[in-house]
């Protein structure tokens, strides 16, 4: 039985389609309504309201705390000035990514961890010799995720903190709905956007302040199907969609390294010892075997693969995550990679896609082809790699 | 006269900008001159009152082609569409009828009001989507001229027949109803419902001076189907910051090709020297000259104000003379203290669609009644949308924008005194008329901007407020828009071409004569 977030009572009495997933062990709302494209126009519009508290969550305290965290990521986390907050991956010894997730520095020598997968006992693993206190505050921490260009009116609405001059990545603590939370000007939407953690005692206060004042600025409870397709609008990877941690696969071939994901800036091979080093500095030397790319696809051509039975034009509505061929010919003989998630962006206009090639073949312009089934034929249609992310507005960092 | 541009577009609304963005995107030095202060023409948001955004005319988006947003890639430039999918239809007993985005709900809300037409909906729904994919290729070509020379019209009308033969017999037989009957009669087919047949009946009437019982009017009804918003066909949507958003979009994609756009520009004349278009002489006495003008204006301002008659043939000035205006609606747009509270609205989530005062079909076809020897109906139909529940940047926190398009409207309103006294008592019928349905309105009414068919013409230059710059009668459509042997963009002066709402593929926020336009002049000037 999937247990139940803080916020539950409140997400429950909303989610009038009934659908939920699985998170972390938590029940999670796809969507609210039937349809989930309110959801996904809310995130870019105005404002949506997703309930984040299945993320794993790790306080991470003590003398040695920057140490064991820079001993396990990859990013340089000593450069991380209390009050800001970094994206960071880890890896394995063998330089293949574990997971990806966000380390916020709340105080000296305090850090907040998240993730997408159990981590208690890799840190605890890790921290032989270092003078850490290590907490799993998965339980103790509701969170709450308000993404989108409406999201600062509505959390200055309801809170003291001073928004206007948090910076994106940075983070503070302090009130809102009268009660403490730490905040941060974070997401997984590629919007501006705040991420939200508070006491589970306090987590229905929280989310009837939120909802409240978000009447005035439009604010709609969303669930993941919105989310799935707003993270890949703004080229934001997904565990066991676009990668599959090296923690969770016996594969070899499943696995992968940051630099193959495209997110070899977060790792400092400068720093002092970090798991991985060794091979990610190896494979730094060689170059990367692969490239994660952003895909467009070319839905003219797309609409005459459905014309030739007579059909108009299909896209997907919602995102999908599934390992698709890619092709460097039209015939589909020399396969380059694989599309690991794509979506109808409606706000682009556009179908994109992401996906792993071989690395020579992922140079912004390369002209691939991807295949699409249509009544159970196979076709393949033109794809362009270009730049990630697909969608980067001004406001996330103003 | 020292300037001279490849072409200069006369008119700077959504289609003048789409062929000048297409022309200047193809390397022509482009021109658009736009009379008013901003741009847009009907598709047009202003802030009519401090801190609210006002969808001035057009309200709504579906029939922008795709093309035009994917060649022209709107997106990057600002487009940002939402889809208003649901529909709320209050009933005079207290009772509502709704129609959802999501079909199965719908179904289930028809089944309140008949099992029968439950089931029908999906055929109902299934054709109309048929014809839509059926029609799709007419509104993306060049009206061809079947009795004109040389061997393209026969080309394309060869075509044509052949996508439509090949669509099926069914088809191609409901084709044909759709194109000659009423939307009641052509209703009546599928629904026993009362109040699902007038909601359903609704797009067969918008625009247009008929009710729905006036054969021709399920040819309108269809026109707004075939509208497609991400490949999904019969959708609707509204743009973030209202539909000038839309002309702002346009008008930035012709400006990133190098376009040049003058607002507060007015042209008085084409300047026409031995059968050729010159240029243009402005309202302040300015000429500018051009090797191509291009006129986005209505065909009567095309036809008859910008050139001189004894430029036209005279059958063509006849045919202008008697192409079909007629506007039939007004517009009133609310400023609001709150939102309004509709008695009948059960689920509350309808507040963020459409609203529309459609109780029975009687309802509709009293209001056309009412209209019919000009005034306007006593209690007019509306289609009312609040965008500031979805689009918080239309109004300031907690307040809203309402805009509410209503019909009928006749162009004259002879009973009701100065123009000044038409617009007043037109205002008042629609706030009493839509107080009865959701009583808290006049309480909560900040400010109101009233536009009767004549204000729309003489603030936004529609003539006798047509919104679809002449009516979409089957003999105003395609080869015979605005009149057989224009319908190709071209006029009988050379270098001068059309590229408006009055020509083919029509009215709505469509872009589609304005690219259509542009190809045309393209290929002439290749």
């Amino acid at each position: 039985m999937p247990r139940t977030t803080p916020f539950h009572s409140r997400t429950s009495a909303l989610c009038s389609s009934q659908s939920w997933q699985e998170w972390s062990g938590f029940l999670s709302a796809n969507m609210y309504e039937l349809d989930h494209i309110h959801e996904y126009n809310a995130v870019r519009i105005s404002c949506g309201l997703f309930d984040i508290s299945p993320l794993y969550k790790y306080a991470i305290r003590g003398r040695d705390a920057c140490g064991l965290l820079d001993r396990v990521v990859t990013r340089d986390v000593s450069k991380c000035r209390v009050g800001k907050a970094m994206y960071t991956t880890w890896c394995d010894d063998d330089g293949k990514i574990i997971d990806d997730g966000t380390i916020a520095r709340l105080g000296e020598q305090h850090y907040r961890l998240t993730a997408a997968i159990p981590t208690l006992t890799w840190l605890q693993d890790n921290a032989l010799g270092f003078d850490v206190q290590i907490e799993d505050m998965s339980e103790q921490l509701g969170g709450l995720s308000i993404q989108g260009p409406s999201s600062r009116g509505v959390l200055g609405a309801i809170s003291d903190a001073d928004l206007a001059g948090l910076p994106y990545f940075g983070v503070l603590e302090g009130k809102v709905a009268g009660v403490p939370a730490q905040i941060s000007r974070t997401g997984y939407t590629g919007d501006l956007g705040y991420e939200i953690f508070v006491a589970p005692g306090d987590a229905e206060t929280v989310w009837d302040a939120v909802t409240e004042a978000g009447q005035s600025y439009a604010l709609r409870p969303a669930g993941n199907v919105a989310l799935e397709m707003a993270r890949i609008e703004a080229g934001l990877l997904l565990i066991d969609a676009d990668f599959t941690s090296a923690k969770q696969t016996m594969f070899e071939v499943q696995k992968s390294t940051p630099y193959e994901l495209g997110l070899g800036w977060t790792v400092k091979l400068g720093k002092e010892h970090f798991l991985g080093q060794e091979a990610l500095r190896r494979e730094h030397a060689r170059g990367p075997a692969k490239a994660t790319v952003g895909l467009e696809i070319d839905i003219q051509a797309l609409e005459k693969v459905f014309a030739r039975f007579a059909m108009p034009l299909h896209l997907p509505y919602t995102a999908w995550n599934d390992s698709v061929p890619l092709y460097s010919d039209e015939e589909g003989r020399e396969h380059v990679g694989k599309a690991t998630s794509g979506t109808w962006s409606p706000i682009l206009k556009k179908y994109v896609v992401i996906g792993r090639v071989a690395a020579a073949q992922g140079r912004v312009g390369t002209r691939l082809r991807m295949e699409v089934r249509v009544e159970g034929e196979r076709f393949t249609v033109p794809a362009t790699v270009v730049q990630m992310p697909f969608f980067d507005p001004p406001r996330k960092k103003a | 006269m020292s300037q001279e541009y490849d072409a200069i577009v006369i008119g700077g609304g959504h289609n003048g900008l789409t062929c000048a963005a297409y022309l200047a995107k193809s390397g022509r030095k482009t021109l658009v001159l736009e009379r008013r202060h901003v741009l847009g023409g009907a598709a047009v948001s202003e802030e009519i009152y401090p801190g609210f955004t006002f969808t001035v005319c057009s309200y709504v988006v579906s029939l922008l082609r795709p093309e035009v947003i994917q060649e022209l890639e709107l997106a990057k430039h600002g487009l940002q569409l939402l889809p208003l999918d649901s529909a709320f239809a209050p009933m005079e007993n207290g009772d509502y009828f709704a129609n959802y985005a999501d079909a199965a709900a719908t179904r289930e809300e028809i089944r309140r009001h008949s099992e029968r037409d439950a089931e029908n909906y999906f055929k109902f729904g299934q054709l109309m989507y048929e014809m839509a994919y059926a029609v799709k290729p007419i509104i993306g070509m060049v009206p061809p001229d079947p009795a004109g020379p040389g061997v393209r019209g026969l080309r394309d009308m060869r075509d044509l027949f052949k996508h439509i033969h090949g669509l099926g017999k069914h088809t191609f037989h409901d084709l044909t109803k759709v194109m000659t009957m009423s939307v009641a009669d052509f209703l009546e087919e599928y629904f026993e419902a009362d109040i699902v047949k007038a909601l359903f009946a609704l797009n067969g009437i918008i625009g247009t001076k008929l009710g729905p019982k006036s054969p021709g009017t399920a040819y309108v009804l269809l026109h707004h189907y075939m509208g497609e918003l991400d490949g999904a066909f019969t959708a609707w949507g509204g743009q973030r910051g209202g539909t000038g958003g839309v002309s702002e979009a346009i008008a930035s994609a012709a400006r990133h090709h190098g376009a040049e756009i003058r607002t507060s520009a007015p042209v008085a004349q084409v300047i026409v020297k031995n059968g050729k278009a010159v240029g243009v002489a402005l309202e302040n006495g300015d000429e500018i000259r051009g090797k191509t003008v291009v006129s986005a204006a209505d065909p009567r301002v095309t036809f008859r104000t910008l050139v001189d008659e004894k430029e036209l043939p005279s059958d063509l000035v006849t045919a202008i003379d008697n192409f079909k205006f007629r506007g039939s609606s007004g517009k009133v747009n609310l400023a609001l203290d709150a939102l309004p509270k509709f008695t009948a609205m059960k689920d509350p989530s309808l507040i963020s669609g459409m609203m529309e005062i459609c109780p029975s079909m009687d309802y509709l076809e009293r209001a056309y009644d009412d209209a019919a020897y000009g005034g306007f109906s006593k209690r007019p139909y509306m289609d009312i949308i609040i965008p500031s529940t979805v689009d918080p940047t239309m109004a300031p926190p907690g307040k809203h924008v309402m805009s509410i398009f209503v019909q009928y409207a006749s162009y004259d309103m002879p009973e009701h005194g100065t123009r000044d006294q038409q617009r007043d008592d037109f205002g008042n019928a629609v706030i009493d008329t839509l107080t009865e349905f959701a009583p808290n309105l006049k309480d909560i009414i900040l400010h109101k901007q009233v536009l009767t068919p004549w204000d729309l013409e003489q603030e936004i230059g529609l003539a006798e407020g047509n919104i679809f710059a002449g009516e979409l009668t089957l003999d105003q459509l395609f080869f015979a828009r605005p009149a057989p042997g224009v319908a190709d963009y071209r006029t009988p002066i050379r270098n001068y071409y059309q590229c408006g709402s009055g020509t083919h593929p029509g009215g709505g926020i469509t872009g589609g004569p304005g690219r259509l336009g542009a190809l045309e002049i393209l290929r002439d000037k290749a």
